[in-house]
């Protein structure tokens, strides 16, 4: 690890504040929706009210002469407005179905929300009102909103394709032909399990909002939009609306979160831009709460069975996913390739041998459609893998966390070369396992639990965990190309000393919440030997910084973070040149340390990178063939993806009269590997664990059978509060990352990876004692009473 | 989040605002802390043409201890109800019951008189008010009455009053030292309750009013008939479950609800009694 080199200084583990926080608590910070831009038009979308069914006529002619009204389209109206249907980049295999996706619907509506006719006005509320004013005749279908209901092809959505499939993608991984079935034959202790990830709609706090600007001579335009993938999107928007690319910016401004819901290609600014276009003045739109649930892609939504074979001593010999994906009415950027993000993942933290058999069929619903959230599949395999191998305990009567230290990969084992061809590069799994029972007090919650559920209690104690192994830090390009993934995983950094010794750091990272201008700096901090406070760090322009490939995956720092410490690198190298020049030295003989180099042996012979700065920009004297200016740019792409791991545990207390769970105690153990600020790491695995207490105890996109949205406002869906959820107690281990200089792995999506399976077997375990097995999630008060009734009444024991 | 247009005045007084009322007719609506009809408003459920501002309306929020009751000014904020002396001395369930509607900013704007007018089954004060046996004083064109707050309540968002009638004064009796329990279930803090319960009990007598259990707020009587007859508290308790016909909805099915709803009153009547 070089990063030792400049200990002198090390801000590097200190828990620096957000320098972000300031203007974001003041109200300084500006959104999209903040930007004041004379003369723009406002869009209003008219959204269709029924799940399937065919448009028969649009009368817009009562909208038209609302004041203020200044345009209505239908999608008819714009249909030669487009080059190409919006973007899917992922394929994930050759004969994948994905129907014609455009931003407005012409002949037939495929989910609630699916957009129908564009209202542009100069005020909101005239936009509004139009939309009251449009009259559409539609004839309803039925609709299909049940999985395996869609699996049938009874009703096909998209009929041109003929079935309701998208695609199947299988996995076989198998040491000799048919050793997978062999096994299970072989197997003493069989489990097979079924769990429904249900559709969770991501609720980032700022709902998204656009304003396109165009430059009426010349044909530049600039979009402006609450996005996590500015760059993408700028490459995405161009194609889509013919557009040259050089000729358009995109501009991420203060992002109010995201979790994969802003990591897309949207109608509306697909249609910002045209409309933009077309009337030559800016266009802008913001979503509305109920538009934002309807509207804005959905996660999770998949049918799982899993099934594992093992050995007398609960080793586990084989493991089958059976996958049904819900991918909803089409394609967006990035859907079809969610469940591939966890299909590695399904032995999770365990040594398995070549005996994994997956598949997944993704198929179409009338349903807004589902894409990548915190997680992205990886969630739902952690999930199915945990539960299974509580049920696999059950089934051998012995103690939980006993089975999976006889599966966890060993220490010694790493880096690890898995079943999937895949190298876990390093991980100590019974480390953060034993820490977490530590803060547990396992020990004495199990010894409290034994004289607290006695026939009779009604309240219940139970603990649960989890293990987790995390494939993140989306990169290596070619292991995306061997999955299909249509762009790379590199991602780009400039590193620039400015004349005073100050620094611009520029990234094609795009933070919505993360923190990257605070860990960005003190990365340049520690490398340079610059106070943090020196450094500024620039991104989400495409015009400030034109590479990049955003945020998502947990992949901004192990990808982008360890970018900019190589660009510190080079600039460093070109630096120590320019030293030995004025120093009269040989480049090898200088040590850089605390920001100034120095010969090794005198000391006194030093110059601070100040004057060197100063020096490269008057570039009076410098080195032969030396180009002035201390700069340097990189695109990192890592050999390797990024493994952080971790343990949770919990304690919850089930009130059986009335089926409400209290979450007593909550333990996170995560193994980022180095931390850069371990208030950010905290911070990431608090909100992180939020979302995933969120789907195991409170969040569902409930649709009745016609497929309405029965959640559509925050009254119904129910984001859990601060007041709703436990003190998290965390906890670390730190096993560097031998794959980058930094020794960093992801941490943004590991809280909401181990908090789900934690907090349902442990409610398992609490009602163990009634017979209960399963739980579904969300396990809301009436669901875990209904679960209680069933197995008390129905004798399942 | 646009309502549909509307047209504002702002009333000084009672009088100022009937006589406003009088004057628009069916299209006009007082808005007072606005936190139940402002959110229906955006969602355009309600569109009404002529909004009468009434929540500046100063001379009606107050507590005052009227010898035998307390009376409350209907414009009186949740969270004055919530930290009044006056009220944790004569009636702290109806201030401790307060202090559970929504969360700290619902408590500064939304007013009781607003809470009781809205008559929404699904809120806390129109229940609690109602086991108190509380009296709303309205006012109208011709002058005050008094309902008792067992007649008030018509059917779900429907009551008593008048479109010219304001709510001016809830007049709780005090509660002579009766032990007292509000049960709120819900299944996030600042949520209405999936099923609530506000009880009294001194020796032979009890109150009990549940929320969210029907289209009303609903009076248990024969829970506290049960009380009165010297029934055990859990058989009087299972009594409730039969008092209402509650809906179905995302959070419980009506089996559950009526469960909830025996097992809520028992846990009330428990605590009244220690
Ligand atoms: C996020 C949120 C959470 C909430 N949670 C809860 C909860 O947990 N429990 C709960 O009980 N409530 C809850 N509420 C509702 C809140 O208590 C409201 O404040 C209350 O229901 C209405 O009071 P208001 O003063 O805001 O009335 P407004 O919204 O101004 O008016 C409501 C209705 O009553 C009429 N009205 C108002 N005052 C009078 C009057 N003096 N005479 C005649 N008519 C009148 C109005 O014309 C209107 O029709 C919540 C509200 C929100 C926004």
């Amino acid at each position: 690890m070089t990063i030792t080199e400049n200990k002198p200084t090390s801000i590097i583990g200190t828990r620096l504040l957000r320098r972000e926080d300031p203007p974001l608590l003041t109200g300084e910070a500006k959104f999209t929706n903040d930007l004041n831009i004379p003369g723009a038009l406002h869009l209003a979308v008219l959204r269709s009210p029924f799940a399937h069914a065919r448009i028969k006529s649009i009368n817009v002619s009562a909208a038209l002469k609302i004041a203020g009204v200044v345009a209505v389209y239908t999608g008819k109206d714009l249909q030669s407005t487009w080059a190409a249907p919006m973007p899917c980049a992922w394929p994930v295999t050759a004969d994948m179905k994905n129907p014609p996706h455009f931003p407005l619907a012409s002949d037939k509506v495929n989910y609630v929300g699916d957009g129908v006719a564009a209202v542009l006005a100069t005020n909101e509320t005239a936009s509004r009102d139009a939309l009251d004013a449009i009259d559409v005749e539609y004839e309803p279908l039925q609709a299909v909103v049940d999985l395996e209901d869609a699996l049938s092809d009874k009703n096909v959505i998209h009929k041109d394709l003929g079935t309701n499939k998208s695609y199947t993608w299988p996995l076989l991984v198998e040491e000799t032909p048919g050793c997978v079935e062999e096994a299970f034959k072989k197997a003493k202790y069989k489990v097979k399990e079924r769990y429904v990830q249900q559709r969770l709609i991501p609720m980032a706090m700022e709902p998204r909002a656009i304003a396109a600007v165009p430059q009426p001579f010349g044909g530049d335009i600039t979009l402006y939009s609450a996005t996590q993938i500015p760059h993408i999107l700028k490459v995405m928007t161009a194609l889509t609306l013919g557009i040259p690319e050089q000729q358009v910016r995109v501009v991420a401004p203060s992002v109010g979160g995201g979790f994969g819901s802003k990591l897309d290609v949207y109608a509306e600014e697909l249609l910002c831009m045209a409309l933009a276009r077309k009337h030559n003045t800016p266009v802008r739109w913001v979503e509305e709460r109920s538009e934002n649930a309807q509207a804005t892609i959905q996660g999770r939504g998949q049918i799982q069975e899993i099934e594992l074979a093992a050995d007398e001593k609960g080793k586990i010999t084989a493991v089958r996913v059976r996958i049904v994906g819900d991918m909803g009415a089409y394609l967006q950027l990035v859907t079809p390739g969610v469940p591939l993000l966890g299909a590695f993942l399904y032995a999770g933290v365990y040594d398995i041998p070549k005996a994994y058999d997956f598949s997944c069929t993704s198929v179409f619903t009338n349903l807004t459609p589902t894409d990548a959230y915190r997680g992205a599949g990886r969630p739902e395999a952690t999930y199915a893998i945990e539960m299974a191998i509580e049920a696999l305990a059950r089934e051998m009567k012995i103690d939980p966390f006993e089975l999976r230290k006889r599966n966890y990969i060993k220490k010694e084992q790493f880096p690890y070369t898995a079943f999937s061809g895949l190298t876990y590069d390093s991980g100590d799994h019974l480390l953060a396992a034993e820490k977490a029972a530590t803060l547990t007090d396992l020990a004495g919650v199990r010894a409290q639990q034994k004289k607290q559920n006695v026939p009779g209690a009604t309240k219940l104690l139970g603990v649960g965990m989890s293990s987790y192994f995390e494939m993140c830090g989306l990169a290596p390009s070619r292991v995306l190309a061997s999955l299909n993934y249509s762009a790379g995983g590199w991602e780009a950094a400039t590193v620039r000393v400015l004349p005073t010794n100050k620094v611009q750091v520029i990234t094609g990272t795009s933070p919505h919440g993360q923190g990257h201008e605070t860990s960005w700096a003190m990365i340049a901090s520690e490398k340079l030997g610059v106070a943090p406070e020196d450094v500024d760090v620039l991104h989400s322009d495409t015009a400030i910084s034109a590479l990049g490939l955003d945020t998502y995956g947990s992949r901004s720092l192990p990808v982008g973070g360890v970018a900019i410490a190589l660009a510190c690198d080079k600039v460093i190298e070109k630096a120590k040149l320019i030293a030995a020049h004025q120093l009269e030295c040989a480049a090898e003989d200088l040590q850089f340390v605390g920001g100034t180099f120095s010969v090794k042996g005198s000391p006194d012979r030093a110059l601070p990178l100040a004057a060197i700065a100063f020096g490269a920009f008057t570039a009076h004297n410098l080195p032969d063939g030396c180009e002035p200016n201390l700069e340097a740019q990189v695109s990192y792409d890592p050999p390797n993806f990024s493994w952080p791991f971790g343990t949770h545990m919990c304690v919850v207390e089930v009130d059986t009269e009335t089926g409400a769970v209290k979450i007593l105690k909550y333990i996170a153990v995560d193994d980022c590997g180095n931390q850069i600020n371990p208030l950010i790491v905290e911070g990431q695995v608090h909100g992180g664990v939020v979302q995933g207490i969120a789907q195991a105890l409170f969040e569902e996109a409930v649709y009745d059978s016609d497929g309405n949205l029965k959640t559509s406002t925050l009254a119904e869906y129910l984001v859990p509060a601060a007041s709703d959820v436990p003190a998290i107690t965390t906890g670390h281990t730190i096993t560097p990352s031998p794959t980058n200089q930094l020794g960093v792995k992801g941490i943004g999506e590991a809280g909401t990876i181990g908090a789900a399976p934690t907090v349902m077997t442990a409610i398992i375990d609490a009602l163990s004692s009634l017979g209960v097995t399963s739980m579904a999630m969300p396990a809301s008060p009436q669901t875990v009473w209904k679960t209680i009734q069933e197995a008390t009444r129905g004798g399942k024991k | 989040m646009i309502p549909a247009a509307f047209d504002y005045k702002r009333a000084s007084s009672a009088a100022e605002a009937i006589s406003l009322v009088s004057q628009y007719g069916s299209d006009a609506k007082f808005l007072a802390g606005g936190h139940s009809l402002l959110p229906l408003m955006k969602l355009r459920l309600a569109q009404p043409a002529m909004l009468i501002d009434i929540g500046r309306v100063k001379d009606l929020s107050y507590i005052k201890d009227a010898g035998n009751h307390i009376a409350i000014g209907a414009l009186t904020r949740h969270m004055d109800v919530e930290t009044s002396k006056v009220l944790h001395e004569h009636a702290p369930l109806l201030s401790h019951a307060a202090g559970h509607v929504g969360d700290a900013q619902v408590r500064h704007r939304g007013t009781i008189g607003g809470s009781i007018a809205h008559a929404d089954p699904a809120s806390d004060l129109p229940a609690t008010t109602l086991a108190l046996g509380a009296t709303y004083v309205v006012q109208g064109p011709k002058g005050q009455r008094e309902i008792a707050a067992a007649n008030f309540y018509k059917g779900f968002l429907e009551s008593d009053l008048a479109a010219d009638e304001m709510l001016v004064e809830i007049r709780v009796p005090k509660m002579q030292g009766a032990g007292w329990s509000f049960q709120k279930f819900n299944r996030r803090a600042q949520d209405w309750a999936i099923v609530g319960v506000a009880a009294w009990r001194r020796k032979g007598e009890a109150g009990v009013a549940l929320v969210n259990m029907g289209s009303t707020p609903i009076l248990a009587t024969s829970v506290a008939g049960a009380i009165a007859k010297g029934a055990s508290i859990s058989d009087a308790a299972a009594m409730a479950s039969n008092e209402a016909d509650p809906q179905s909805d995302l959070n419980a099915s009506t089996e559950y609800r009526k469960h909830l709803a025996s097992v809520l009153v028992r846990r009330a009547l428990e605590a009244a009694s220690k």
